[in-house]
């Protein structure tokens, strides 16, 4: 099937979505997405970021579709030619949708653990106006422990249903769910610590805000000044292969390794997550890749005045003059 | 005197018991169709009808019906969607509570037509009294033999359920209702599938509002074709109408689709002119979501021509200067109205009712509530009324489910016929009223 998004043509199976199809293009046409998840069935469409415009539903009918669609649940049909960043009214609607999504945010990103791994910073940034009209009390909630291990903290919930689909699909019982409706809606399971399952953890790596946070990392490290590799170990329960943050010779923290789209690649148990933070638990394979752009390659502070003196060699050499010395 | 289907023996004494109805023609509909009919003839009776869904959407039911998947094996459900929940819509309420028959007789017709072994009327959970009297209803209707096995001495057996649900507004979009029924949360489901194609348990489902389905019995006595006559052009039959607001007159009634709008609020025999013989101000057509009008509006069309109560008239000039029929409640507002006060007690109940899952509709919602509180408490500027605006168009068509729009096309409306009032209102930080806010604030959690 032939599926054109922002004027690139690519061919994919039947069944794709155009997320997916978009994706498979590359970064520069694939939309955000915050609640869509590939390993979880039947998540997506609920955060509204992902939205594009269907120019042309399909070469059978060509006609466009009426309202902007879910790019993550609307599947590719022949011929379809679809408008993402090219279309300036799904910018400004993707706009209203970072903003909606920011006006009950505490925006505490300097106290947050997500902070530089947060999909809606991201987001934000990109999309995002850097100012808001908001002026209301931002909801609020109490910190809950939701597990042993696992704190929640409804307040930066954006209810993307990406844990509750996690609990559902790769844990025996789901114990925690959706209470009450609309925006009183909270992530909750009644009974405090309640979540005890060998894979209960992963739904702190799907949690794509600093709602579901690892109490053994809670204030410990900011992730820019930590070193994340990819190791191993001989796991019975799970794969067994994670991702290991270090800071100096310590291990911090332990997570599943994620992928480009920021998804994880295979789930891991608790015991890797949790009960190994010592280097010599792990085979150490190698440096993780993480993207050049993302803070957490940013972290070479004390190289900070040969940056500027690079800075200023390729300033020169361009032929611009620093600010100050300016006439 | 307009011609009457579906109330005309509503005064009747007595009309909800079996024997009654039955003795003023009752279930007539349900023994044509088993005796006489195939399942198809009824199917093709209600496509030549013209019969339009009752709900809100106006979406033919015959090509509704005809869009049902009949993969082998599989059951075929039929849903009545009794969760009538739009404010300034009771249509529904008063056919259930005084012809309770009249829509099992539909449900066991409809049921024939579409091959549906088992059918569910979900009602409201407001509506907790009138579930009582259904249920009584399809006790009596059991009894007779008239649903169970072998209805009638024909080969076809059905079982009809009553489903009460837990009081929510979403739960009337055919998805959510679906499942709530199925006894989840009620969260609209993404679509496509549609409920046609996987529904109820993934079955292929068919949900039709109250009246929709009780219109089948009518259509199958006097025959499509007879029924097309009454009313113009595509919007076919009688509709039920629930007049409330500033009027003499307030209450259900049913009208032949295509009377003049200004007959209907004027007329003695419909709502009977405005209250203290005060002027009109403005009118919400087709219940709480449909956009606003004015009197000059509402009463002729942009182009002049007297507003007929029918699907296209209303609809005519698109949301400019038109609105939509919508499920037929119709609320009159008299000069003395706030349309501010008006748009943010309907905000309110949208806020409250957004069951959350996508994120515009969420927060959309209740940004526009706390708004619209500003204007009530006199601390809203004139730069409010944009930012309104801006807020409503990002909400419109952004959502899964049609309770985006539902939240966003009264605001739209109201500030498009009446940003002068919204205006003034912020020049002159007047305070409206919050009393009614606070108190109801103190309910809600």
């Amino acid at each position: 099937m032939k599926v054109t998004i922002d004027g690139i043509e690519i061919d994919v199976p039947k069944g794709t979505t155009i997320l997916q199809a978009a994706r498979m293009i590359g970064p520069q046409v694939a939309p955000p997405a915050m609640c869509y998840y590939t390993k979880l069935k039947t998540s997506g469409g609920y955060c509204r970021t992902c939205i594009v415009k269907v120019t042309q539903g399909s070469t059978a009918n060509p006609n466009p579709m009426p309202k902007p669609v879910a790019s993550c649940r609307t599947e590719v049909m022949d011929g379809m030619v679809v408008q993402n960043f090219t279309s300036p009214e799904i910018l400004e609607a993707r706009k209203g949708v970072v903003e909606f999504l920011l006006i009950n945010h505490p925006l505490d990103c300097p106290i947050c653990d997500q902070a530089g791994e947060c999909k809606l910073q991201d987001l934000g940034y990109e999309n995002g106006s850097a100012k808001t009209r908001y002026e209301f009390k931002r909801r609020e909630y109490e910190m809950i422990d939701i597990g042993d291990k696992i704190k929640l903290h409804m307040t930066r919930c954006i209810l993307c249903y990406r844990c509750v689909k996690t609990a559902e699909q790769f844990t025996d019982e789901r114990m925690h769910g959706v209470v009450h409706r609309g925006d009183a809606g909270e992530i909750s399971t009644y009974i405090e610590k309640v979540i005890d399952n060998d894979f209960s953890g992963n739904v702190i790596d799907v949690c794509p805000v600093g709602a579901l946070t690892d109490k053994t990392f809670r204030f410990k490290q900011r992730v820019w000044f930590t070193k994340p590799v990819d190791a191993h170990r001989k796991c019975d329960k799970c794969c067994g292969k994670t991702r290991v943050w270090l800071k100096g010779e310590e291990v911090v923290r332990v997570t599943a390794r994620k992928d480009q789209w920021d998804e994880v690649e295979e789930f891991i148990c608790n015991s890797c997550r949790y009960d190994h933070k010592k280097t010599s638990d792990w085979v150490i394979e190698g440096p993780s890749p993480i993207h050049r752009n993302s803070v957490i390659s940013q972290n070479h502070y004390q190289n900070l005045n040969e940056l500027k003196v690079q800075i200023m060699k390729q300033q020169k050499a361009l032929g611009f003059m620093p600010i100050d010395k300016k006439p | 005197m307009g011609k009457k289907l579906l109330i005309h023996n509503d005064k009747v004494h007595g009309i909800e018991t079996l024997e009654v109805y039955r003795r003023h023609g009752g279930y007539a509909s349900v023994e044509k169709a088993l005796k006489t009919m195939t399942p198809d003839q009824v199917t093709d009776e209600v496509k030549k009808s013209g019969l339009r869904g009752r709900g809100g959407a106006g979406f033919p039911t015959g090509m509704k019906w005809s869009f049902l998947a009949k993969p082998e094996g599989v059951p075929r459900y039929l849903v009545c969607n009794a969760d009538e929940s739009e404010p300034g819509t009771f249509k529904d309420r008063y056919l259930m509570e005084k012809i309770p028959h009249a829509l099992i007789e539909g449900m066991i017709t409809s049921s024939y037509a579409l091959g549906a072994k088992a059918s569910y009327i979900y009602i409201r959970g407001e509506y907790f009294y009138v579930a009582r009297i259904v249920e009584n209803a399809i006790r009596e209707a059991y009894a007779a033999g008239l649903l169970g096995q072998n209805i009638l001495g024909t080969n076809f057996s059905h079982d009809c359920y009553v489903q009460v649900g837990g009081g929510a507004y979403i739960c009337g979009e055919e998805t959510a209702l679906l499942e709530s029924l199925e006894g989840k949360r009620g969260n609209p489901r993404i679509k496509p599938p549609f409920p046609a194609v996987a529904g109820l348990w993934g079955c292929p489902t068919v949900v039709n509002n109250v009246e929709t389905i009780a219109a089948v019995c009518p259509i199958v006595m006097m025959g499509g074709e007879e029924y097309a006559k009454i009313g113009i052009g595509k919007s076919t039959g009688t509709k039920l109408i629930s007049a409330s607001g500033h009027i003499n007159k307030p209450g259900v009634y049913e009208i032949e689709l295509g009377i003049p709008v200004e007959e209907f609020i004027y007329s003695e025999e419909y709502c009977g002119g405005i209250r203290n013989g005060k002027k009109m101000k403005a009118v919400v057509a087709g219940g709480s979501s449909v956009p606003i009008l004015p009197t000059e509006l509402i009463l002729k069309t942009a182009k002049g021509e007297p507003r007929l109560m029918t699907y296209e008239s209303l609809a005519d000039g698109g949301f400019q200067t038109g609105t939509m029929l919508g499920s037929g409640g119709f609320i009159v507002m008299d000069e003395d109205t706030s349309i501010v006060k008006n748009l943010f007690t309907f905000t309110r109940f949208y806020h409250h009712e957004s069951c959350g899952q996508c994120s515009p509709c969420r927060e959309g919602t209740g940004w526009m509530e706390k708004i619209l509180k500003k204007f009530l408490n006199g601390t809203a500027e004139e730069k409010d009324v944009e930012l309104l605006w801006d807020i409503q168009s990002k909400i419109e068509g952004k959502t899964i489910c049609p309770l985006g729009e539902a939240a966003a096309w009264p605001v739209a409306a109201a500030i498009r016929h009446f940003k002068h009032e919204f205006l003034e209102i912020a020049r002159s930080k007047k305070f409206v009223d919050v009393s009614h806010y606070d108190r109801l604030n103190l309910i809600r959690r």
